[in-house]
């Protein structure tokens, strides 16, 4: 990892780094001044455009073409939506930012909303932050005093105001336009694409969605210039004409099973084992890693063999895992059942499924049934077989779903059988020494039973 | 009436940042449920009526979140303890049920006396203090057995 000089947490360490005087001192608010007297929105849009800026949600989309996507000369309003419902499991980045340091955020959301030329913003906070909260409500009251917010700011001729806006525990509101339901008052259920938000977004009007870290990184642009964004991380693959590169600085976390678990700022790009040594203390006990989830459950599994992955956002794909995802790191070690990783991935995603699209409502819940039954000692071997065509069948990628959740689904499924079959086949195998082989699927789907289909206490 | 002014004036506070009273849905159900302790069917219409919408478009939104309770109120304290990943490999799971143990209560229901409600959570965003459990506001990382249990003892 080449030296580097962290940006995006530069504030976290330093007491009070919340309060608006600590973050002017540290040339906080520096980027709108400038920004306001020098720069049109389009201009901050070109700079954020020729960062190569990726979305550091989930999805990796460059930040300045879902800019252009906006309609021209679009009477308004036009909205902000600030994506800080960061309920992907293995995932707290947002959190920290925005506890510790949360006009970071909001400059990069006035910058945001200059450029996109929008003139109210709502930041989609899950409810369970409240610290997250009280910090942002706070520092949005003294933005308010102080000019940054409200009507002209700064006596420019922009105005803009910045609302929380408070989800209700439900994953699937991070989906942006489940996100979008959400705010305008309806049951979360995730719209048909197209129309895209940038087009028929918030109250039918032209919407940007991004997530927290996205944000807090346009006022970094915007301060030290896109040459310095671009000058951290990797470029792009010359052998494939798609990949933008993986520019800039980024917020990585781990948790589970390490020595000490937490966040730390790397360029994108360092390799997944190096990190986990250097920032998170290595794998606990003295164990091995078995597997490590790249960047929130959604992505997958790399295996041990895979860890020197780099950490960008071409990597964990060229491993078979969905994504870098949120690159939040979960690390599994050599004892965890891989089985145990499979049915609380499947849990999940059977809960958070909205239900709207049969093969993801269905898909999901019988995944989780397939896992009850294994870990049940009951499991035959074709039920891989059938947890795998799920797996596949699934998603937005075999075209089958409205939304990702699906295809976060299907993936943790996919790698947990195309990279551990042989653990799992010996778990039924020891487990189920008589039955193992077993394929009439009426007696099997007896025990998975539809009285009750989840548990009471896991239904939640 | 089940909403009373102070209820009805924080509701109302809200519209100006929204272009469509629509909107004020979830936050006039986080107000209610803040200060009842629950969303009684009575507050659904009362805060239909108030929004200009039929009673059954605010029990549509309010159903998709688990989140809201209309069966009987909250419990003082509202336990969340999560089951995600990071958690369950550092033994969430096992403070769960020793909790439903401790309590004599399931996951979503409410001890008899009113002091607690248990809630299976999916990650609460606070994973790097694994095994985490929030209660009400406040969140609690690097949970152990002996830490839950001076919990409930602090429980009012
Ligand atoms: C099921 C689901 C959940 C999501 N949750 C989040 C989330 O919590 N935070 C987030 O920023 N993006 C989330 N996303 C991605 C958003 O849809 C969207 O791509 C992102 O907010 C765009 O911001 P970005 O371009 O700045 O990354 C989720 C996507 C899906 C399919
Ligand atoms: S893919 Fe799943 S979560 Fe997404 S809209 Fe369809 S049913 Fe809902
Ligand atoms: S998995 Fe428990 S807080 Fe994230």
């Amino acid at each position: 990892m080449p030296d580097f000089e962290p940006v995006l947490t530069a504030n976290l360490a330093k007491p009070d780094g919340h309060r608006l005087a600590v973050y002017e001192a540290g040339g906080g608010y520096r980027a709108l001044r400038r920004a306001l007297a020098e720069l049109a929105p389009k201009d901050v849009l070109e700079q954020v455009r020729t960062s190569g800026l990726r979305g550091r949600g989930g999805a990796g989309f460059p930040t300045g073409l879902k800019w252009s996507f906006l309609p021209a000369d679009h009477p308004g309003p036009i909205y902000l939506c600030v994506n800080a419902d960061e309920s992907e499991p293995g995932t707290f980045v947002n959190r920290v930012l925005i506890e510790g340091d949360p006009h970071q955020v909001i400059e990069g959301t006035i910058l945001s909303a200059y450029a996109t030329r929008a003139s109210t913003a709502y930041v989609y906070l899950r409810y369970e932050y409240p610290l997250a909260l009280a910090r942002l409500e706070a520092a949005l009251a003294e933005c308010r005093a102080a000019g940054y917010l409200g009507r002209n700011i700064l006596g420019s001729a922009f105005s803009l105001d910045i609302f929380v806006h408070r989800g209700a525990a439900a994953y699937v509101c991070g989906e942006e336009t489940g996100l979008i339901e959400s705010i305008e008052g309806k049951r979360a259920w995730p719209r048909i694409k197209p129309p895209f938000p940038a087009v028929e977004g918030l109250f039918r009007r032209p919407t940007v969605v991004n997530n927290v870290e996205t944000l807090a990184c346009v006022t970094h642009i915007i301060d030290r210039g896109p040459a310095w964004f671009r000058s951290i991380g990797v470029p792009p693959d010359p052998t494939n004409p798609r990949d933008p590169g993986s520019f800039g600085p980024k917020m990585y976390g781990a948790s589970g099973h390490v020595n000490r678990p937490g966040w730390f700022e790397a360029p994108l790009g360092a390799a997944c084992r190096e990190l986990i040594d250097r920032f998170a203390g290595g794998v606990w006990k003295g164990r091995r890693a078995k597997a490590v989830v790249p960047g929130g459950l959604s992505t997958g599994l790399l295996a041990e063999s895979e860890l020197d992955t780099p950490m960008d956002f071409a990597g964990p794909v060229r491993a078979g895992c969905l994504g870098l995802g949120t690159g939040c790191m979960i690390v599994l070690d050599e004892t965890y059942p891989i089985l145990e990783f499979l049915y609380n991935s499947c849990r999940f995603f059977a809960h958070e499924s909205c239900g709207q699209c049969t093969p993801c409502r269905e898909g999901t819940q019988w995944a989780l049934e397939l896992c009850q039954r294994i870990r049940a000692g009951r499991g035959r071997l074709v039920d891989l077989d059938l947890l795998a065509e799920i797996g596949d069948s699934i998603g937005i990628m075999p075209g089958t779903t409205i939304c990702g959740l699906a295809d976060g689904a299907a993936w943790p499924i996919k790698n947990a059988l195309g990279k551990f079959r042989d653990e799992l086949e010996e778990h039924i195998r020891t487990t189920n020494p008589s039955g193992f082989g077993q394929t009439e699927p009426v007696e099997a789907m007896e025990f998975a039973g539809r009285e009750p289909r989840m548990n009471a206490d896991e239904r939640g | 009436m089940t909403l009373d002014n102070d209820i009805l004036d924080a509701i109302k506070s809200l519209f100006p940042r929204y272009p469509t009273r629509r909107a004020v849905v979830l936050p006039a159900l986080h107000v209610v449920q803040e200060r009842l302790g629950w969303v009684p069917p009575a507050a659904v219409v009362e805060i239909a009526r108030l929004l200009e919408l039929a009673p059954a478009e605010v029990q549509d939104a309010l159903s998709f979140y688990g989140f809201f309770k209309q069966d009987r109120p909250l419990g003082r304290a509202r336990i969340w303890v999560c089951r995600s990943l990071s958690c369950a490999a550092r033994g969430g799971e096992d403070l769960l049920a020793h909790l439903c143990a401790r309590l004599g209560i399931r996951p979503g229901q409410t001890t008899p006396d009113g002091r607690a409600t248990l809630e299976v959570a999916e990650c609460l965003g606070a994973c790097e203090q694994a095994p985490a459990v929030l209660v009400n506001q406040t969140l609690h990382g690097n949970m152990t057995k002996e830490k839950i249990d001076a919990l409930v003892d602090a429980l009012e």
